[in-house]
């Protein structure tokens, strides 16, 4: 008998009393959403500028590796998406359109046909997300809701930049991910 | 060694064991503000429970369902009895790949198995890439906490650690600093490694999905670089559908460390085209426990570690003073199945306060399962110096003669008798326990005086 068919005839040989999966109701948190949402990212160690207070920033800094998949900011593209993900290993910024966030917590959902490669908002140094404030949603449940009958093969909630508290529980920006998270209201 | 003495090993350095104390009781503070901030916070413990409830209900069609479309989507799945087969499957993948170094994030499920022993004696170089449990992993120590692996160590001991192993400045203790040379030592490792491990935190039947969640980005640094992604899961972590992720979200990181969700949550649905992801379904041990009515529900069990940060035993005796790879009040509920005799002090270490049923995020009734426990570790094995005075009592309380007269013999005992007697190593029961003063007289001589 294969270790499957062992797994599965025992817990079929139990006797396990029913027990109903329950409806999850429509729950729903209270206040201004571009407000809630703005509050988690700084919360999650990110920060949410508008699009001047964007394009000030990235210009004043002066980066020469930057991939851009988001149409309204393609000319601040200075590398095509590569084939191979290794090659992200220098790249200073990526910037990625989000699809939508979510007011509770600040995660942003990504899906392959916006991400490019998988390791995109990983690798990169900077990380920015474009992001319409009318596409925000209220908690999870909304976010789960919308996404309902989405197939992409890789999805992802991303709240903030990579951070760890390993060390006797000091925070540090910038473990082995992205260094910082900018969103950009459009 | 038992429970009571890993502790006394922890405590004896005193100021740590202060810090360590005072800084997990932090996290739990974190946890009830955050939780406060959610108005539906115990209707989602109780969503949670139920959803689990139900996948303990049904777990074996589930397991199918989930089976059925993870393989529609590309994901090769293997079923593992135990720890052996889950260890010997990894291998092989890895042997097909010819990868010889492999990196790893954070799985308790591989530590159970002791996987990386295992792949170690077969020449694989396995990197844990997760910070604290790289930390540990540099020591040869398992994790001492499942969330915070290296929450029993000071900067200090991390600082010549790493001045050690990645030549960092000599007493060089910023936090900023350590993570930054971590940072730059594990993205090589990222880059050069063709397969990478993750554990699975929820499976969903209903896409054959499974989701991930860290804050580090480690899991995903490693997987969307590699060639082959493994993922572990223990066959409990199975969800019925994906909304059922909107309410373990919301729950899981407020309830682990305080913040509304971890920074990256990624759903593994299908591989990149021209790559693969093989995902093992583990048993060692869940079914058995599954079988066990009394204890069947500690598999709703979502590796939170809110039960070990508010466990007044958890924060004073230490992650390791349990010797089990999950510690903690859920530990000690946990480990008794796999092993009842090596595990036997473990129903005993806590104080059956409940704190750790009140945080638990679905609702497993802890303490009074170690309640439990504790009858089936005496029903195999009752300690000898406990069961004798027990005894001893028996006879004492089923005679009112025998009970007036030992009464009052104790009372002047406990008054008179010298503190070496009183505390002798023999008497366990006054191993870091004080009596209480005596009573000058009993309640019959009270009541006699002041109602008759």
């Amino acid at each position: 008998m294969s270790s499957r068919e062992k797994i599965l005839n025992t817990i079929r040989s139990l006797t396990l009393e029913p027990k109903a999966l329950p409806d999850i109701p429509n729950l729903r948190g209270s206040g201004d959403l571009v407000e809630r949402f703005t509050q988690s990212i700084y919360g999650n160690k990110g920060e949410v500028l508008s699009k001047s207070e964007f394009e000030k920033w990235f210009l004043s800094s002066g980066f020469s590796k930057v991939i851009s998949l988001s149409s309204q900011f393609s000319k601040l593209a200075t590398l095509p998406l590569p084939e191979d993900p290794h090659a992200l290993d220098t790249l200073e910024v990526a910037i990625l359109d989000g699809q939508f966030g979510v007011a509770e917590n600040g995660a942003i959902w990504l899906e392959d046909s916006h991400l490019g490669l998988r390791a995109l908002p990983f690798a990169t140094e900077h990380l920015v997300i474009i992001l319409d404030p009318d596409s925000l949603e209220d908690t999870m449940h909304q976010g789960y809701e919308k996404i309902a009958g989405a197939h992409s093969g890789f999805g992802l909630f991303l709240a903030g930049p990579s951070k760890t508290a390993d060390i006797e529980q000091s925070l540090v920006i910038g473990a082995q991910g992205a260094k910082s998270l900018r969103v950009v209201w459009v | 060694m038992t429970h009571p003495e890993n502790a006394a090993e922890f405590l004896k350095d005193s100021q740590k064991a202060k810090w360590h104390d005072e800084t997990l009781w932090f996290v739990r503070d974190k946890r009830d503000k955050v939780s406060k901030s959610i108005p539906e916070w115990e209707q989602l413990r109780e969503l949670a429970s139920g959803i689990k409830n139900n996948v303990l209900a049904n777990l074996a069609d589930y397991l199918e369902e989930f089976e059925r479309n993870a393989t529609k989507n590309g994901i090769i799945v293997h079923w593992a009895a135990d720890s052996e087969e889950h260890n010997r499957l990894v291998l092989e993948i890895l042997q097909q790949q010819g990868c010889r170094a492999v990196v790893k994030s954070k799985s308790i499920l591989t530590e159970e198995c002791h996987l990386n022993p295992y792949l170690e004696k077969h020449d694989i170089e396995v990197v844990d890439t997760d910070l604290g449990e790289r930390i540990v992993q540099f020591l040869n120590q398992p994790p001492s906490h499942i969330v915070l692996p290296a929450i029993h160590l000071k900067k200090g001991e991390i600082s010549e650690l790493f001045h050690e192993k990645l030549k960092t400045e000599k007493g060089n203790e910023d936090p900023t600093y350590l993570t930054q040379a971590a940072r730059v030592h594990l993205r090589e490792k990222f880059f050069a490694a063709k397969v990478a491990i993750t554990g699975v935190n929820f499976g969903i039947a209903e896409t054959g999905e499974f989701v991930v969640c860290t804050n580090e980005g480690n899991a995903d640094m490693g997987v969307h670089l590699a060639q082959v992604h493994i993922a572990c899961m223990g066959i409990e972590k199975i969800l019925p559908r994906r909304k059922d992720l909107g309410v373990f979200l919301r729950l899981l990181a407020r309830s682990a460390t305080g913040q509304p969700i971890t920074n990256y949550n990624s759903h593994f649905r299908s591989p990149t085209p021209g790559k693969e992801i093989h995902i093992i379904l583990v048993d060692n041990g869940r079914t058995a426990q599954l079988a066990r009515e009394k204890f069947r529900n500690s598999l709703k069990c979502i590796r939170c570690g809110a039960c070990m940060n508010t466990c007044p035993i958890y924060r004073r005796s230490g992650g390791f003073s349990y010797n089990s790879t999950v510690p903690g009040p859920i530990g000690s509920i946990l480990s008794p199945g796999l092993d009842l005799k090596k595990h036997s002090s473990l129903p005993f270490a806590s104080t059956l306060c409940g704190s750790c049923t009140d945080v638990c995020p679905v609702k497993i009734n802890i303490h009074e399962q170690l309640y439990e426990w504790r009858q089936e570790v005496t029903k195999t094995q009752g300690e000898f110096a406990k069961g004798l005075a027990m005894k001893l009592a028996n006879g004492i309380f089923k005679s009112p003669l025998a009970y007036k007269i030992t009464g009052s013999l104790m009372r002047n005992a406990v008054k008179s008798l010298p503190n070496s007697l009183i505390y002798h190593p023999l008497n366990i029961w006054g191993k870091n326990r004080n009596l209480p003063d005596p009573p000058m007289e009993s309640f019959q001589q009270w009541y006699r005086k002041n109602r008759a």
